[in-house]
Formats: C-alpha cells, structure tokens, sequence
C-alpha cells in the first residue's frame, strides 16, 4: 500500500509523471506531488466539489480517486484555463459576475461549469443550478456562480439559458 | 478632492484579489510546502465525557516515518492552557451587566478527562499525512466513561454531572441587564405572552477547513505561523505567551484564507501546538485539519433556549420583555461571554419597548465548544423576538406587519437610547436610520401587504398555502476595542497600506484600496495594501464582529493623516509655497489653482528621506510613515427589514421560497459589489441554517452529523430568488458614514421562514418555535392541525 509506483499522465496538455503510492489520491498527487496546488481539498468525501477536475472529458471528484486510477488519463485543471492569449472566458466572467468571495471553492465551480457546459449543446437555468449544486460555495450564496455560468453557456451555445420560473 | 479624481468609495470597483484565485493561484495554508516539512494528525476524542486512565504511545512511536508522539501527559509542562477570555470585557459593560463569569482555560491536549467529541488528546508527527494518520490509528487509550451532560437543560438540573469540576451547576457565566421595570410593567400590561423559543446549533462551516503551518528560525530565536484565521494578532499573542517568547519574535501571517464566518476568529488549541513543535523540532510543521475534524472540532455556534414574557396591549404595542435564556457553550467558551452580550443588547432590535429584562446562563456541556459565528448572537435572539411579534399579533388579530410598524422606533426618535450597555461598555444609542421605511421596502419587494394578503386569500381557496414571513434586526457594528494601520509613501510613490484586518473572502485588497486612494487622491493602482501580517503592523484586532470597514479605515485615516502633515510640511518647503495654500491632486501635490506648482508623491517620498540629500523643513522628521490606531467611539448600527414569500406542500410539507427581500442599510457602502455579495452570501447561510444545517447530538452527547452527507450546506439549486435592497445612511460615528455588514445578512433568514411557514399554515393553527424548521414538522402540523379541525 505504501510501494509508490510511477504515474504518467496528461496534465493539461503535457504529459507529466511522478512518484505514488497506491493509496495516494489523485488530488494529493496533483497536489503534493506535480506541485499543482490551484485544486482544493474541501471534504476528502466527495461532495463539496472543490476538489473537481477533468479526467478524459468528465468531471471527477479527485478526493474520490486514487493517483494510479489516472494513470493514462488526460486530466485538466484549473492551471491549464488561461493560455497564452490570456484567462478563459469562465475565468473572466467568474470576475465580472463577482462570483467568487474567498476563492476556495472556485477552481472546482470553474471545471464543473466547464463539464456542464460544454457537455450538452443547451441548458435552462434550472439545468445550470441543478449541475452547480455538484459544488459547495459558502461564501455568495450563488447567485454571481449562476449568472456567471448562464453568461459561458450563452457563449458557448449561442444562445441565452430561459431563466428559471416563479414569480420574480 | 479634484473634481478631476474619481471617487472611488462607492464604486464596485473590480477586486484585485480576482486574477490570482481564479487562476487556482491564491496561497491558501494547504498550498504551503516548506524545505524538510513534517506533518501532523490529531487524536480526537470519540466519547463525550471521559476520565483518561492511561495512555500507550508505543505502537504509534514505532511506526516508520514518524517523528514525535505525544499526548497530554507528555505536554502538560509544556504548554500553559488558553484562557479562556480571548476578549477582554471593559469595566463599564461589567458594571451594567452585573456579571459572574468564570470561563474556564482551554488545556491544550487534556492529560486528564475529555469533554467533547473532537476535543485532542494525542498527536503525531510524521513525514508525510498518510503515515501520521496511520500511527494516529495506533494510539492507545484507557478511558473510563464518565456521565454526560448533553445539552444545556441537562446540564442545569440538579445533580447534575459537571464538565468543569470547579463550575457548581455547570454555570459557566451568569449575566443580568435592564432598562426600566419589568416585573411592573408585566403586572400592568393588558395582555400577556410566555413563550419557549429554541434556537439550533449550526456553524460556520467555511469551504476551507483550519490549517497551521509552522517554522522556526534559530539564528533569531523566532517562530513563524501561517494559520487560516480572521485574528493574526490574537495568534501572535497566544503563542508568544505559551511559548515564553517576545511577540516580536513571533510572526503570524493568515495568507488566502478560505472562508471565516467566525469560525475562525478565536485562537484554537492547534495554532499553539503546531508552532510548539516546530520549535522543538526545528523543523516546518503543517496540520490540516479535514472536514470531519472541522465539524467535530472547529466550534459550533448559535445553541440557545429562550424563555420570554413580553407584556403588550390591545393594539400590540409591546411594553415589555422578560428574556431569560440559556447558551449551551459546550465544553469551552473561547471567546467568553461575547455572544451571550450580544443576544442581551440586541433583543428588542428596531422597536421602542421601555422596559427590558434579560437574565441569562452561559452553560457548560459535552459538545463542543461554541463561538460567534456570523450574527454572533444577534441571530438567536432575532428569532425569539420576531417570533413573539407574530405570536403577540395573531393573539389579537392584527397583520405582524401592522403591529411591527406600531413598535418601531421613528426616524424621528434618532439617536435612541436603548438604556442597555453596548459589549464596549458605552451606553447603547441606535446612530441613524429609517426603520419603518425599511419595512414598507420590504414589503413593497414583495408585492405590497394588501395585494399579497389577498393572493394567499385567493391561493387559500384553491388549496394553496401561501405565507408571508417578516423579520427586522438592528446590528450593532464596527466594534472597538480597535484597529491598527501603517501608511507609508515609498519611495516609489506608491501608498502602502497595512492594517490589523484578516480578510477572509470580503475584498479587503480591494476595498481598503478604495479607501486609502480617496484619502490620498491617488489611483487605485498606486495603492499597495498588506493584510493579515503582524509584520507590517505592530497592533491589530482583526476581521471578527461587522467591524473592519469601520474600525480599519479609520486606522487607515488616522495614520494617513499623521503622513500628510510631513508631506505638507516638506511640500511647502520644496515648492516654497503655504501649507494652507496646498492640496492633494492625482498622486500629487500642489499649490491650489496652480497646476504648474506641484510634486509628485514619489517627489515628496525622496525629499523625505533621511540623509544628505534631504529636503525636509526644520523639525520635520524622516520619512513618510505613519501608525495609528483608530478606538471608535462606540459601535455603528445597521439594520435590516426582511420579507419573504413561502408556498408550502402539503402533501412532502416542501417549503417553497418563492420570494426573498432584505432592505439593507450598512450606511455608506465602499464597494456596491461586494456589500451586495456579503449581503447575499450571508442571506444563504441564513437560509441553510433556517432549514438545513444542524449540528445533531444524541442524548449522550455524541454528535450524529459529522459529514457532509449528515450535515447538509445549501446548494445552488436551494436558493431562491434573492432580492437585497441598499439604503445607505450615513453613520455620524465616523468620517466616511461607514457601518460594517459582514454578519447582518446571516440574522434574520430562519426567523422569516419560521414566520412565512406559520403564516402560510395558520388554517392548521402552526406554530413552529423552534429551527430548523424541517418537512416532518410541517407534515405533523399539517396533520395534526387537520385532525383538530376535523
């Protein structure tokens, strides 16, 4: 359990190894041993969502899996959102939308927006606040996150989400 | 100011801490990775209350990789306990409050009983987290189980099992206030209501758990800390005075912080223990605490039971109020008798009621211990309070809104004396507002009383349970004692900025920034602001109580201006100009009406310098730098109206928001954007505390909800549509008209839902005195009120 073996993978883009042993988990390994400390640990359980990344095109929690589950894997994270033309677009309105407060949490809202939203070709707000609830913010209660998103996936389906119903 | 110079308080100028944490690239303590760092995990107790007979270290010591083990025994001569009055309470409020308080100290790691779940008693040290918690598991215990007081009824009944041998009745703290004359005014009032009220444990739970990491320097015989808190000066304090070290020689640096809320703003046992054994082993150390620590451990909050007599007359005008009440603390009360202060200051909020009772007992139990936590207080007693308003209203028929506006203080009455001490010790008197107004806001964010009244008249009749829920708090914000701030012009002209204050998630980069640049009349760019160190400034208090924007930038104004007298004097001398004659411009200064005479701020910071080259008139000092530390007068108050609409499922007892509206005056407000998002974010905890959160303890004191599939945060698709609407009235108190916020939104929620549900289920006779306010308990109304009307 404490042999470490080598893990090989694609770390937003580059294909990056490091030591592990078989119980590391993959947030730890990112972490700990590639020095990528951009995604957070929040409950180790699974729920909180701010440890989420991309692994082979889905959202994953990555305190739910261990290192050598990656191995092969393209992962992305949110070192790997702004490139040389500058931040992502969700970045950019995570900002402008005042989506975030102390900061924690975003790495994880910002990759599970980007599953969300780039996984389907249309989304109602209702469907976005359904997906967001995968992660926790406990500092804006939301609404800048919601807005935020609503605005990417406009951008990406060329199209505004219908807002969610009710009387306001 | 130049009428070329924006203003920028006011503007919701985008926040400078944005582009580093949204790129994953804020330092967060976890994040830390220092040359040679060891890791530690704590042994946590799992019984509630336990004489330890023994302990065996051995299996754990003898685990490759670890590096120490230790347990009470091994640290009882080591390390003095905390006190347990982290804040200390002037005399002037003690005279008032006519109080008995012996909190007890905090041991460290206990070598003798344990009395909380979570509560440390061993410890290891190890290369890396993996192996610590693998000896941590090996740590062996010889516990003998003692009775358990598992909340605070139990923990007053006669014979009753104590947690602190030296607390008779388990009476931890005992406070008394009062303004007029209660007992006579309850024999003369028309009518009369006793009540039960029971507010729920909840806490902060900020999505970044605590985190320690420690280094010691030989060479200066200094210890580093960064630690995940609001309160850097008080960790600097507290290590210092256990570790029998010159503050001077600690360093405490909070670095991104995820998330406060009040959890963290008191010194936990772990800030002591992890720069302890970085110093003996002088080697970095970090402890990260995990989330079913931090539930465990990391203090709970709110806990009180209320016993009310409020006497009141036909119209529903509330002459007086009897409040007698009990705050389970848990094992600990590390910040004292600040919340219990709170809820006695802040009962009647907005309403005129002459006299006023309040008796309460802080108590000690088997869980863990409790500390503020965002309305500190103010929360517990809001509830209580807005629920005997709706309770006094429906005795008699009238609308809760009718008999709100009947009870609250006019405009007209501003200031108003409360005829209480405020926690500083000054007499409490309400600065400035509109209450009433704030109300008919809410209201009208709703739809208006009438058109809603006839809506859930029209709903009723096709079966529908609509309901309107109100709630008005005042707040009490901006406390002292006070705050510290260095400004310093640099020799680059820029306008550094360090204060006390320990952002958490509020912008304070940004904001402080904001100020600091109106003051110099500088662009924002040019002001660089330094948070969260006791090295860049000697005092601070840090960011607990709704009180930065406050108590900071007045530190910020005080030391500027001790800047600007030496950048006047050499101005004047450089430009051969009269002081009187000058004024600040665009990063310079200048002879008024003459745009040609003037000298940069970088000018000024050069001809300042000491040495030969100097340009400093007679008897001016060098250098630009000045420290102040702002003690406000008394605290600012803001205030709120809230109002929501519910619509309830019969058949699930679902609580639909429909609609929720908060009329919100925090006074002069120095970034729109932000205010708004403390608002809002506040609001939702409010909200997941009002129907979601609770920290649930069995009858022995074992606590049931120690995960995130036990203890449930609101998620996005909880919250509902969330209006806040921004008064801003000016507080006399201070030079900016600023009143903090950061709490305010947190306070009323769970009070407005249990008002909106009662509303909406008054065909079923609902009345819901106690949070959370959960389905099953619908259900019950629904099915017992049914059968009583049947």
């Amino acid at each position: 359990m404490t042999a470490s073996r080598k893990i090989t993978l694609t770390l937003n883009g580059e294909s990056v190894s490091g030591e592990a042993p078989a119980r590391m988990l993959l947030v730890d390994y990112l972490r700990d041993v590639l020095d990528k400390t951009g995604t957070h640990v929040g409950c180790e359980h699974g729920v909180c969502g701010a440890c989420t990344v991309i692994v082979d095109g889905f959202a994953a929690r990555s305190c739910l899996m261990f290192a050598a589950q990656a191995d092969g894997a393209e992962v992305r994270t949110v070192e790997g959102l702004a490139d040389q033309d500058g931040l992502h677009p969700l970045q950019k309105l995570f900002s402008e939308h005042r989506a975030l407060q102390c900061g924690f949490c975003t790495p994880g809202m910002l990759m599970t927006a980007i599953d969300l939203v780039e996984s389907s070709e249309s989304l109602n707000e209702e469907e976005i606040r359904v997906g967001m609830s995968a992660a926790l913010c406990r500092c804006t209660g939301y609404e800048g996150i919601i807005n935020a998103v609503k605005a990417y996936a406009e951008q990406v389906h060329g199209k505004p989400p219908e807002n969610r119903g009710g009387n306001v | 100011m130049s009428d070329t110079m924006p203003t920028y308080i006011g503007r919701s100028v985008v926040r400078r801490e944005d582009d580093r944490l949204i790129q994953g690239a804020g330092t967060f303590v976890g994040d830390m990775k220092l040359e040679g760092m060891l890791h530690v995990a704590i042994v946590r107790s799992q019984l509630p209350h336990a004489k330890i007979n023994a302990m065996d270290m051995r299996a754990a010591r003898n685990v490759e990789g670890v590096e120490l083990a230790l347990c009470g025994a091994d640290l009882k001569e080591e390390l003095p306990p905390i006190s347990g009055m982290q804040v200390a309470a002037p005399k002037t409020w003690r005279d008032g409050m006519d109080p008995r308080i012996e909190i007890p100290d905090q041991t460290l790691v206990p070598h003798d009983k344990l009395r909380y779940v979570g509560e440390p008693y061993a410890l290891v040290v190890a290369k890396d987290r993996y192996i610590a918690e693998d000896a941590a598991e090996l740590v062996e215990g010889d516990f003998e189980i003692l009775p358990s007081i598992a909340n605070a009824e139990a923990a007053a009944k006669d014979g009753a099992a104590l947690v602190h041998d030296h607390l008779p009745g388990n009476i931890a703290a005992s406070l008394h206030a009062k303004t007029g004359d209660g007992e006579a005014a309850l024999d003369s009032a028309p009518h009369r209501l006793k009540k039960r009220f029971f507010h729920h444990r909840y806490a902060a739970m900020p999505m970044e758990c605590r985190g320690v990491v420690a280094e010691y320097d030989s060479r200066t015989d200094s210890v580093t800390v960064w630690s995940s808190t609001q309160i850097v000066h008080w960790v600097r304090r507290e290590v210092a005075n256990a570790l029998d070290m010159p503050e001077e020689r600690v360093r405490v640096v909070a670095p991104d912080v995820g998330g406060g809320f009040g959890g963290k703003g008191h010194v936990y046992p772990e800030d002591i223990l992890i720069a302890y054994l970085a110093k003996r082993l002088g080697r970095p150390v970090k402890w990260l605490e995990d989330r079913h620590e931090h539930l465990l451990n990391a203090a709970h909050s709110r806990d009180n039971l209320f016993e009310i007599e409020v006497g009141y007359d036909d119209d529903g005008r509330i002459s007086v109020i009897k409040n007698n009440f009990l705050v389970d603390s848990g094992a600990y009360s590390p910040v004292g008798a600040a919340i219990a202060g709170n809820s006695i200051a802040h009962f009647m909020g907005p309403y005129d009621i002459p006299h006023y009772e309040a008796d309460c007992k802080i108590m000690m139990t088997n869980r863990t211990p409790n500390a503020p936590y965002r309305g500190a207080g103010r929360p517990e007693v809001a509830f209580a309070m807005e629920r005997s308003i709706d309770l006094v209203a429906n005795e008699l028929g009238h609308d809760p809104a009718e008999v709100r506006f009947r009870n609250m203080i006019q405009p007209d009455q501003m200031p108003f004396a409360v005829g209480l001490p405020y926690r500083d010790g000054v007499m409490i008197e309400y600065d400035s507002g509109d209450y009433p107004e704030a109300l008919r806001k809410a209201l009208n964010g709703v739809g208006g009383l009438d058109a809603f009244r006839k809506r859930q008249k029209e709903a009723l009749a096709d079966g529908r349970y609509l309901g309107l829920g109100l709630g008005c708090y005042v707040e009490g914000t901006g406390i002292g004692p006070f705050e510290g701030a260095t400004v310093k012009i640099d020799p680059s002209g820029k306008v550094m900025v360090a204060t006390g204050a320990c952002p958490q998630g509020q912008g304070h980069e940004t904001a402080f920034a904001q100020v600091a640049a109106d003051i110099w009349k500088v662009p924002i760019e040019d002001v660089v602001v330094t948070l969260a160190d006791t090295s860049h400034v000697t005092m601070g208090y840090g960011t607990i109580a709704s009180r930065s924007a406050v108590t900071a930038s007045g530190a910020i104004q005080d030391s500027s201006d001790k800047v600007k007298e030496k950048v006047f004097a050499i101005a004047a001398n450089v430009l051969e100009a009269s002081e009187s004659d000058l004024e600040l411009r665009d990063g310079s200064i200048g002879v008024k009406g003459v745009p040609e005479m003037s000298m940069t701020l970088k000018e000024v910071a050069r001809a300042a310098l000491p040495g030969w080259i100097h340009q400093r008139p007679e008897g001016i000092e060098a250098g630009l730098e000045g420290t102040a530390y702002y003690e406000p007068p008394t605290v600012t108050w803001a205030y709120a109206a809230n109002a929501a609409v519910v619509e309830i499922d019969t058949a699930t007892g679902e609580i639909k928001i429909e609609n929720y509206v908060e009329v919100h005056d925090a006074g002069t407000l120095i970034n729109p954007g932000i205010a708004d998002g403390q608002v809002k974010g506040g609001l939702v905890q409010g909200i997941g505390g009002g129907l979601f959160e609770e920290l649930s303890y069995d009858e022995h004191g074992q606590l049931m909800t120690g995960s995130f599939m036990d203890y449930l945060l609101p998620t996005a698709s909880d919250v509902p549509p969330i209006n806040v609407i921004h008064s801003e009235t000016p507080s006399p108190r201070n030079a900016f008209g600023f009143k903090g916020l950061g709490e305010g939104g947190a306070i009323a929620p769970p009070v407005v839902i249990a008002n909106a549900v009662c509303d909406a289920l008054k065909p079923f006779g609902a009345e819901i005195n106690s949070t959370p306010v959960r389905a099953e308990e619908i259900l019950d109304i629904i099915e017992g009120g049914a059968a009583a009307v049947s």
